[in-house]
């Protein structure tokens, strides 16, 4: 069996955490976390050798392709391309740091809050991963549920009402994506006689250009709620502010980027003309602008500081939707990027403020003051975060920047001029905190008898800092393995987008594109 | 690496070492980084030993209450680690980029030469290595930063001794001259803007470096945010420049730009334009200038270092080094020249009447920085260097004396526990009885910024001065050019007046500064003054080397056709026009792209008159301070009224541009944020989505259910049915059925 040349690698991704939380639910209570380290570490050191193994000009690899409801055409189907590898290997990374961050702030139910934790894990590979439009559906709503138990269980004073709120919207967006999987399901089924819920056939699949815009609607409902994108933005802070730190750490460093990655994965592909229609193009980079400056500037005066971050986490994926609607290679690898430096930096800002709360109980900004007096280390982290977080040349939020803006100026040079006032407003919502947070005076009595960083805690910081670092310095080998699965995507969402079968016509000929599609394999 | 650039070797100049003049001051970071962290180990902090399985969070409450931590005194070590360490790596670096300079000067013009070392964003057409680029106004640049560095680094040693932040002090300063170095020596703009960025961070920490004053905190904030304005145009500009050449890297981008774009075009200006927005915000012009006499919250050698001898001058380099794209836009040129002209009267008036020792000379730099904006914007970019080149050895000597004078006050208050302002020079007067050295460097280094002859200031501004009555006449290109429907030797006119009055107002404030200072009797009071002293060896060599500098450094560059100025040919370092000579190479496209597209560009003249103007305006600024102000007669702080004559308080509170500020932008975008944050946001679109919630539950059936406290049941019933659902589907049912 070649563990890494096979399907076997994902499979293991996906189902071994869900092993490791049946483990770590029937362990006694004391030994749960540990079990889930322990899970957490085996996860990511498998996962870790991927990033070699994969092969950039192999297109999509590890495939398997086995039925499991033959009669519905449902499929096992996985598969990893440049796009979801790293969404993939971030997900590992994060695992053992979140059950690290939790060590000492879960003390209540413990075995079923790492069972949750790491159930999560196997619905978001699942969906990174997953080429079966039933399976993919699967995954991306059985990650709702130990979320949802994350924050509603764990969580703070209302977090039941963020719980709900998180629960409902985000189930009810994906609802009509469920329809218009389901509705391409029967069309396929109606053109071709075959049952299947592939991905790949789906892509095939002539639609006329109504279809596509509706659907197209149903599936960027679904997304544009999990970015989520500026209007639909007001689960997250609710969400964040409650969640235990290891909640805001998965809900921003991954879960946000199922949405991101549906759109490149699925609504691009799938619905091409609609997609890159310059209406919808220009209604979908509007909305990432505006979500970029707004939300800068209503984090900029959020008196709690982990609803400051939710917000910023608005504007930053704003800045991904702008990269992927600005549909070039800069742009999409720029918004790729951003994804993993957004999932490297915002982490690393809950870690800590989920440190800073374990030590004061308190997540508002006024309850703190001159911490760099008390607690040096922890502010040096802080500060660190905080600058890679508004993008400081050097760290991995820089390039990722960058690149989107460079890439949207290419196409759409005034809204990119708007969204790039982003780089003024996030100082101006990020350095005042900071200050109020780490320097001034240190005046209050319990801020001077806290302790600095432990081993633990610096465990999960370094490997923080030494990733955003290499990304800032050297994003070579990340942009090498993304860049053939990006130019591939413009090349057949370019070619797509040509292809819009006529109103009437129900033949069951083939356009050119899903022929292509059928050499390359 | 085939990038159609010039290889180092075939021009004849291999650089030396060249990575290792950038990482030298990383190293120094890294080093005196984790000496700082080992150091403040020495704290006791009462929770600290506590083993990690204990809960902190559960521990804390029922800790008895501590009273402030007293610091146990660190060892030695974290003292004289960074003592050799912070000052060896940039002395280190200046022999390294001393040597690059012979080797260079050996090696002809066959420049620049380009050291890759690794690819750092390639992604489909944009290829931006991280490479260094080596010419002769980078290698200048790199002999001023490590040069004046390591000079500022070992005045540190005994300014800031006593300080429990000394090795997290030397830290951020290594990491300062990392980014400078990344700045001027970076090959492409992006690579610049990471020096450009990363130079902003050391600035704004090293402001801040005494954090818990609220007002050093603020102060550092509103530098970064101020300066982010200014990236905001490096940005754009940068975002122009890929759209029309696509390319970011400087060789490719001089060699396609006057081929691929217009004359005097939109894009050309545009680009222009944005990066001079960029440049405002770093080097301190109008609009953006209202951060940098706030900047001088920080230790007094940063102001020397990074707030008046390199950093600030970064907006110039920008300029020079894209003189190309300057050349081919003449109205952008002259919104240069102009802004820097109008930056260099307005910032001067205000030095008039600041008492605070640094601000006068904060204010004097933004003006100094306003003579080099005028000089580039009207095409003398020679000119701009040079002067660029000359303020940083004055005007860094001005700051550390400034430190001394600092210094001696500190400890001359501190011994009685004065209140009073050790900044304030109502509170000085008389000083050079105790600070000979200090005084004299100062002295030297204000004829210089006065534009007495020979010290180096005059040279440089009489540069400036006469370029711009040349402009005036019309000889030289930029006066082809046009602003707002008005010629550009109009333009340029003003632009001469401007700084012809901002020179006079120059010596004029600097005379003020020396006589309320050494001047007169001492004002700092009868028990404190005995503790008053001249400063250390550390502290007082590099005065002296600088105000060596300072009186010779203008004969680098002595215009042997000007009358008067070519008295000194004789004595030139390197001969006549050397420094012309030597920049000529980086000068040169520039040059030639108005060559060829400005017809009427006639050959410059050089009268007398300008020169003689300038040094009497110099000679005439002093006098006049000398003659008018009674430094015997002033009160000390406190006692000595605020000015009355409204003229007077307008200067005295800067024109009131903070004020404006604040209400104009500051408020109005915090209002707007606040309105966003709580109607907008949490009522209108938060509200919607409740509303549409609420409405669908009460739709529903399980609407009474899903109220809080049933919730959990809801989703059970989630989680089962979804189980179920799964089971069915794939067929459980039938097995079970089967079975």
């Amino acid at each position: 069996m070649d563990f890494y040349g096979s399907h076997w690698v994902l499979t293991f991704l996906i189902f071994f955490p869900l092993a490791g939380a049946v483990v770590a639910a029937l362990v006694p209570e004391r030994l749960a976390r540990s079990v889930a380290l322990g899970v957490g570490v085996i996860e990511l050191l498998v996962a870790l050798p991927l990033f070699w193994t994969f092969d950039p000009a192999a297109g999509m690899q590890n495939r398997i392709d086995v039925p499991w409801m033959a009669d519905w055409g449902i499929g096992y189907r996985l598969g990893l391309d440049g796009i979801s590898l790293f969404m993939v290997l971030l997900t590992a990374f994060l695992l053992p740091l979140t059950v690290l961050g939790s060590w000492s702030y879960i003390r209540d139910r413990q075995r079923a809050f790492y069972a949750m934790l790491l159930g999560l894990t196997t619905g978001v590979v699942g969906v990174f991963v997953a080429l079966d439009m039933f399976l993919f559906y699967v995954f991306w709503e059985i990650m709702l549920i130990p979320m949802y138990f994350l924050v509603g269980v764990w969580g703070g004073k209302e977090r039941i009402y963020a719980a709900v709120k998180f629960f409902l919207y985000t189930a009810f967006g994906s609802l009509l994506m469920l329809v218009a999987i389901l509705y391409l399901y029967f069309k396929a089924q109606g053109l071709t006689g075959e049952a299947t819920f592939a991905y790949e056939a789906f892509l095939a699949l002539p639609l006329t250009f109504t279809e596509q815009a509706l659907l197209f609607a149903g599936f960027a409902l679904a997304f544009a709620i999990k970015v989520p994108i500026f209007p639909f933005h007001t689960w997250l802070p609710h969400a964040h502010v409650q969640a235990p730190t290891a909640g805001s750490v998965v809900l921003a460093g991954v879960l946000l980027k199922m949405g991101t990655y549906g759109f490149l994965r699925f609504a691009l592909p799938l619905f091409p003309a609609a997609a890159l229609n310059e209406t919808t193009v220009l209604i979908f980079m509007s909305l990432a602008v505006i979500g970029i400056v707004y939300t800068a500037m209503v984090a900029a005066v959020q008196p709690n500081a982990k609803r400051l971050v939710a917000y910023t986490s608005v504007a930053h994926l704003g800045f991904a939707i702008l990269g992927i609607f600005a549909f070039n290679l800069q742009g999409i690898q720029g918004a790729l990027l951003l994804m993993i430096a957004h999932g490297l930096s915002t982490p690393m800002l809950f870690f800590l403020l989920g440190m800073m709360y374990e030590r004061r109980h308190t997540y508002e900004i006024a309850d703190y003051g001159g911490l760099a007096a008390s607690v040096p280390i922890l502010s040096a982290m802080l500060v660190f975060a905080a600058l890679a977080t508004i993008g400081l040349p050097g760290t991995s939020g820089f390039v990722s920047e960058f690149l989107v803006l460079l890439g949207a100026f290419q196409t759409h040079p005034y809204l990119a001029l708007i969204a790039a006032t982003g780089v003024i407003f996030a100082a101006y919502y990020m350095l005042p905190p900071l200050q109020r947070i780490v320097f001034n005076a240190l005046d209050r009595k319990e801020n001077r008898v806290i302790p600095d960083l432990n081993r633990r805690e610096l465990t999960i910081l370094v490997p923080l800092v030494a990733l955003i670092i290499w990304i800032g310095v050297y994003p070579r080998p990340v942009l090498d393995r993304m860049e053939p699965a990006v130019s591939q995507l413009i090349h057949q969402v370019e070619g797509g987008r040509m292809v819009v079968a006529p109103p009437t016509d129900h033949a069951a000929e083939r356009p050119p594109v899903a022929a292509a599609d059928e050499e390359r394999r | 690496m085939g990038d159609g650039i010039v290889n180092g070797a075939a021009a004849g100049f291999s650089p030396f070492l060249l990575g290792w003049i950038v990482l030298l001051p990383l190293i120094g970071f890294l080093v005196n980084g984790a000496v700082a962290i080992a150091a403040r180990r020495y704290k006791p902090v009462p929770l600290a030993a506590a083993s990690e399985e204990e809960d902190v969070a559960h521990r804390h409450e029922e800790h008895p209450a501590t009273p402030e931590p007293i610091p146990a005194t660190p060892p030695a070590w974290t003292k004289s680690l960074p003592t050799f360490v912070a000052p060896g790596v940039i002395a280190l670096a200046f022999a390294i980029a001393l040597v690059n300079f012979f080797r260079m000067l050996g090696a002809g013009d066959a420049l620049p030469v380009i050291e890759r070392y690794w690819s750092w964003m390639p992604v489909g057409d944009l290829q931006v290595d991280v490479a260094f680029q080596l010419d002769q106004l980078s290698m200048l640049m790199t002999l001023i930063i490590t040069g004046v560095g390591a000079l500022i680094h070992v005045f540190s040693v005994g300014y800031m001794k006593k300080d429990e932040g000394y090795a997290r002090y030397f830290a951020y300063l290594n990491l300062f001259v990392f980014f400078m170095l990344i700045l001027v020596l970076g090959s492409s703009f992006p690579l610049m803007f990471v020096g450009w960025e990363g130079v902003g961070l050391c600035s704004y920490l090293l402001i801040g470096f005494w954090f818990r004053e609220k007002a050093n905190a603020d102060a550092g904030k509103k530098a970064f945010i101020v300066n982010r304005i200014g990236d905001f145009g490096f940005l754009i500009a940068m975002f122009l420049i890929f759209a029309h050449l696509g390319t970011l890297n400087f060789v490719e981008v001089f060699a396609a730009a006057p081929e691929q774009l217009a004359f005097g075009g939109a894009v050309v200006t545009a680009i222009c334009l944005f990066l001079f927005l960029g440049a405002t915000g770093k080097s301190a012009q109008i609009p953006l200038f209202v951060w940098l006499p706030d900047a001088m919250a920080g230790p007094t050698p940063v102001s020397a270092l990074i707030h008046a001898a390199t950093m600030v001058t970064a907006g110039v380099y920008l300029i020079v080094r894209s003189s190309v794209l300057f050349a081919m836009a003449p109205s952008a040129s002259l919104v240069v020249g102009l802004i820097g002209a109008l930056t260099a009267i307005f910032a001067a008036t205000i030095a008039l009447k600041q008492w605070d020792i640094k601000k006068v000379l904060a204010y004097s730099t933004v003006s100094q920085l306003g003579f080099m904006f005028a000089a580039v914007g009207i095409g003398a970019y020679v000119a701009g260097v040079f002067h660029l080149m000359t303020h940083a050895f004055f005007k860094a000597l001005l700051f550390l004396g400034a430190g001394a004078v600092i210094h001696a006050m500190h400890s001359a208050l501190h011994a009685t526990h004065s209140p009073r302002d050790a900044q304030d020079m109502r509170n000085m007067g008389g000083m050079r009885r105790w600070m000979p050295w200090t005084f004299g460097t100062m002295g030297v280094a204000t004829l210089a910024i006065a534009g007495i002859p020979p010290f180096s200031g005059f040279f440089s501004k009489d540069e400036i001065l006469g370029y711009a009555w040349s402009g005036a006449r019309g000889e030289l290109p930029i006066s082809q050019g046009s602003l707002f429907g008005v010629g550009g030797e109009v333009w340029m006119l003003l632009i001469g007046v401007l700084l012809a009055a901002a020179a006079l107002l120059t010596a004029f404030y600097m005379g003020r500064m020396m006589l309320y200072t050494f001047f007169g009797p001492n004002r700092t009071g009868e028990a404190e003054s005995p503790h008053l002293h001249e400063v250390g060896a550390s502290m007082k060599w590099p005065l002296v080397v600088l105000g060596v500098l300072s009186l010779i450094g203008g004969l680098f560059q002595v215009e042997a056709d000007v009358p008067i100025v070519n008295w000194f040919a004789a004595v030139a370092i390197g001969g006549p026009d050397a420094l012309y000579n030597f920049l000529a190479p980086v000068t040169a496209p520039a040059a030639a792209v108005m060559a060829q597209n400005i017809p009427a560009a006639t050959v410059a003249t050089h009268p007398a008159w300008p020169v003689l103007l300038a040094i009497v305006i110099g000679a005439g600024g002093l006098l006049l301070a000398w003659y008018l102000l009674k430094p015997a007669a002033l009160g000390v702080e406190g006692e000595e009224p605020d000015y009355r004559r409204a003229w007077e308080r307008i200067l005295h509170d800067k024109w009131y541009v903070d004020e404006a500020y604040d209400r104009g932008v500051v408020r109005p975008v915090v209002a707007l944020s606040g309105f966003f944050a709580r109607v907008l946001d949490r009522r209108l679109i938060d509200g919607t989505v409740d509303w549409m919630g609420r409405a669908a539950q009460s739709v529903g059936m399980v609407g009474a259910r899903v109220q809080s406290g049933h919730v959990n049941t809801y989703a059970f019933v989630l989680v089962v049915g979804a189980v179920l659902a799964l089971f069915w589907f794939s067929g459980g049912f039938a097995w079970l059925a089967a079975s």
